[in-house]
């Protein structure tokens, strides 16, 4: 017998084809039958959800998430990173290969997709390693990667330096079809940096990293990107410098796609300031003239890319609304209380994200800074193109035959970011406390109720 | 919970200490119950310290030099980093207060086993530290312990490039000494700014009083982050700090001049040619100190590298307040240990 579930009455809104009307959508057997019109023919023993006064959209798509297992599970697993993944509306994620061991093989790939399956939650979607061990000196099995299920080659949070090794992994990877991510960062420009190069590195004492770090890896890339055809995908870009080198290479026709993170469209590097004392508030950096307190040296704002400058986040929205960025992506980086608990040199990288990442991203449609339909185009269809075919029609649509994959949104419910109540196993967030507006109330894959926010919020108060 | 914790102080109890062994007349009163950098002293809280490590002074060159008036409290001085001046000023200024002392250093104690930094300050705080003086190679690394820690109040003794409150507060002690009010004073700062909390801290010090700091030294040790935008924007805290290349043009009519030690290291990491260029383009030698400064106070925060950033005619020269600098460190570092670990600053009981 088949198995049905309508979404009803809610506002659907999907940019792969233009939808933004009040309707139902109806699934079946785990697959989109019907998106936006009315249906009044629900197979009886359908499981009906009411959407009214919500915005349903596709599932959200996330290109940047570490997951952290095998070899770190104190941190994430695949099982408590997807069920974060599901909580922040994302029915898809794209696991970073940074594990230990690395996937630079099919067998780990295998084992990241069996613990997923075993979570049955969202759609993981492995990354592998661009080289063997993440070492930055040979190739990784990019096509038996590829075979096992591999979406893309990265040695994420190693930049790929050689710029000869870099040009060879754009060039063989066309055989797979699949793109080249690079975590940008020229090292000998970054050193031991661990805030932006800029006023508030040099106000703490602190080694920065200046934007030209990654703006000079991006060039090269960009340029080696149109010299052997590859598919280059830039992770999590920062600066303004970087937007205008991808949207020139966009311009040239060249095969660049681009990604940013919530926190980099948002906070700026004064978070390190310190907003710790100050507690439940507003999503306002602190102000960076007044003198420190200690709440100063607040590891919880250390992640990298280093949040940057007003100028840089301005540049950043703004590519994001005109497309020259093609995808909001979490870079989710969830670290364990002893890996934040330290000094600002001691702390690792990395924000937790997966859970506050619509929140956040909603802000910027709450302000006025784009439209809402703009946002979700970048939390679905945006990062389904970077992914290509087989994906772009399954994932990131509510076209009939995609996966029934969606999100059920409230953008005016206002909530408070409790990192204390995250299915994530990282709590390392600076928006701690912070209240955000716009909230995800139920999250769908494959036609299955995955994710209700009041059931979890039954669940907590329990 | 987050993950980064701010604990919840308790309140300072009012039990002034009754029997003070120093009198001054009292200022404004301390309002810290850290010291972590100048950036939040008022200028009233730095002239009260100034004023009662004068009185200290008096106290330090008695015959009999120990007081009574911290007897029962605790002092720890915990240095992750090597030290011979601070942290003998910190012990010397516990004991001659009567103050029990305890020096723990990161090699032998269970820093060395791999123990954090948070448990180690909580730690500290349990065996009843009332005051915990720390040096630490990471910025940052006393503001982490002062949030951490409800009843110990934290001294900065020098944290990574970040800041270096005391030895700030002596270097104006000793300008002051022997120059007066210091509104209008150039103050030229000579070498490697960027890395240099000692720099920092004098920084904010300096502007506070009215100073005017002049920093030289070669483009890329200099913290040109820090200075941006210090003419042009509102409310920025260096506005009056000036930028010379040129030592030659830099040290006319100083007051001041303190060049910073220039380690090996900057020569190692490619900041530098080498010292011996460093050396010829802007060491404070007698010959540029004749000329052009004849009556400036040298000054510098130790430990030097002689024949580098400093000649050792002008470090040991009639100029040269260096040792006094050592001197008044005990002065200034007794008054601050009075000031935090009493209320009252134990001077009016």
């Amino acid at each position: 017998m088949a198995d049905s579930t309508l979404i009803k009455g809610g506002r659907v809104v999907d940019p792969s084809q233009g939808l933004d009307t009040i309707g139902d959508v109806l699934i079946t057997d785990g697959l989109v039958v019907s998106a936006g019109t009315i249906v009044n023919d629900a197979p009886k023993d359908c499981t009906v959800l009411d959407a009214t006064g919500l915005v349903v959209t596709p599932g959200f798509i996330d290109l940047h998430v570490h997951l952290r297992e095998p070899g770190q599970e104190d941190k994430e697993t695949v099982a408590t990173g997807a069920l974060a993944a599901v909580r922040g509306g994302f029915t898809t994620i794209c696991a970073m290969p940074n594990t230990e061991p690395p996937m630079d093989n099919a067998a780990v790939i295998r084992q990241v997709l069996d613990a997923a399956s075993q979570a049955g939650l969202a759609h993981v979607l492995p990354i592998g390693c661009a080289t063997r061990g993440r070492m930055g000196v040979d190739l990784a099995d990019m096509a038996e990667l590829a075979a096992a299920g591999a979406v893309g080659f990265s040695d994420d949070g190693s930049p790929i330096a050689d710029s000869g090794l870099m040009r060879n992994a754009l060039s063989y990877s066309t055989t797979t079809g699949l793109p080249v991510i690079n975590h940008c960062e020229e090292p000998s420009l970054s050193k031991d940096g661990v805030l932006h190069e800029g006023w508030v590195a040099s106000r703490l004492g602190l080694p920065g990293q200046p934007a030209a770090a990654e703006e000079s890896m991006v060039a090269r890339d960009i340029e080696l990107a149109a010299l052997t055809g590859g598919r280059l995908h830039v992770a999590h870009i920062s600066t303004a410098g970087t937007l205008k080198l991808v949207r020139r290479a966009k311009e040239r026709g060249l095969p660049v796609t681009a990604e940013v993170t919530p926190h980099h469209l948002i906070l700026t590097e004064e978070w390190a300031l310190g907003t710790i004392e100050a507690g439940a508030g507003e999503l306002t950096a602190p102000d960076k003239y007044a003198p420190l307190t200690r709440s100063a040296y607040d590891t919880r704002a250390k992640v990298n890319p280093p949040l940057r400058t007003e100028d840089d986040t301005e540049a950043l929205v703004a590519g994001l609304k005109d497309g020259t960025i093609d995808a909001v992506a979490t870079d989710h980086a969830p670290h364990t209380s002893t890996d934040k608990d330290c000094t600002m040199q001691e702390a690792a990288f990395g924000i937790s994200g997966l859970e506050t990442a619509f929140g956040l991203v909603n802000g910027l449609v709450d302000r006025g800074d784009m439209d809402l339909t703009t946002a979700i185009e970048r939390l679905t269809s945006g990062p389904a193109r970077v992914l290509g075919e087989p994906y772009q029609s399954s994932i990131g649509t509510l076209k009939p035959g995609a996966s029934g994959d969606v999100t059920v949104l409230d953008p005016d419910a206002e909530w408070v970011v409790d990192s204390s109540t995250f299915a994530s196993k990282g709590r390392n967030t600076p928006v701690d406390g912070i209240t955000l507006k716009g909230q995800v109330v139920k999250t769908i894959v494959g036609g299955r109720l995955v994710h209700d926010l009041q059931e979890a919020a039954t669940k907590g108060s329990a | 919970m987050a993950t980064t914790r701010v604990a919840q102080e308790e309140p300072v109890t009012a039990t002034a200490v009754a029997d003070g062994g120093a009198t001054t007349a009292s200022t404004s009163p301390w309002q810290h119950r850290h010291l972590l950098d100048l950036d939040d002293v008022s200028t009233d809280e730095i002239a009260t310290v100034l004023q009662s490590a004068s009185a200290m002074k008096a106290v330090v060159q008695r015959d009999v030099k120990k007081v009574p008036t911290l007897r029962g409290r605790t002092v720890v001085t915990l240095f992750y980093e090597a030290s011979t001046r601070t942290r003998v000023s910190f012990e010397a200024a516990g004991k001659l207060l009567s103050a029990d002392v305890i020096n723990l250093s990161a090699s032998g104690s269970s820093a060395e086993k791999g123990e954090s930094l948070l448990d180690t300050v909580l730690t500290l705080q349990a065996t009843a530290a009332d005051l915990l003086v720390i040096r630490h190679a990471h910025s940052g690394a006393p503001y982490f312990a002062a949030r951490n820690l409800t009843r110990t109040a934290v001294i900065n003794a020098g944290d990574g490039a970040h800041a270096h409150p005391t030895q700030a507060l002596l270097d104006l002690f000793t300008m002051q000494e022997h120059l007066g009010s210091l509104k209008g004073r150039k103050v030229l700062i000579v070498g490697d700014i960027s890395h240099s909390r000692v720099a920092r801290s004098n920084l904010w010090g300096l502007c506070k009083v009215g100073a005017i700091p002049v920093l030289c030294g070669p483009p890329t040790l200099m913290p040109w982050d820090l200075l941006k935008g210090r003419t042009e924007q509102p409310g920025h805290p260096f506005a009056s700090v000036q930028v010379e290349q040129d030592i030659e043009e830099a040290m006319r009519d100083a007051d001041v001049v303190m060049p910073l030690r220039i380690q090996k290291e900057r020569q190692d990491a490619g900041l530098l040619p080498s010292l011996r260029e460093y050396a010829q383009q802007w060491q404070v030698n007698s010959e540029r100190l004749a000329r052009l400064a004849p009556n400036a106070l040298v000054m510098h925060p130790g430990p030097m590298n002689e024949g580098v950033e400093i000649s050792p005619e002008v470090a040991h020269g009639l100029q040269s307040a260096i040792e006094t600098q050592v001197t008044n460190g005990l002065a200034v570092r007794m008054a601050l240990l009075l000031l935090m670990a009493t209320p009252q600053g134990g001077l009016n009981g």
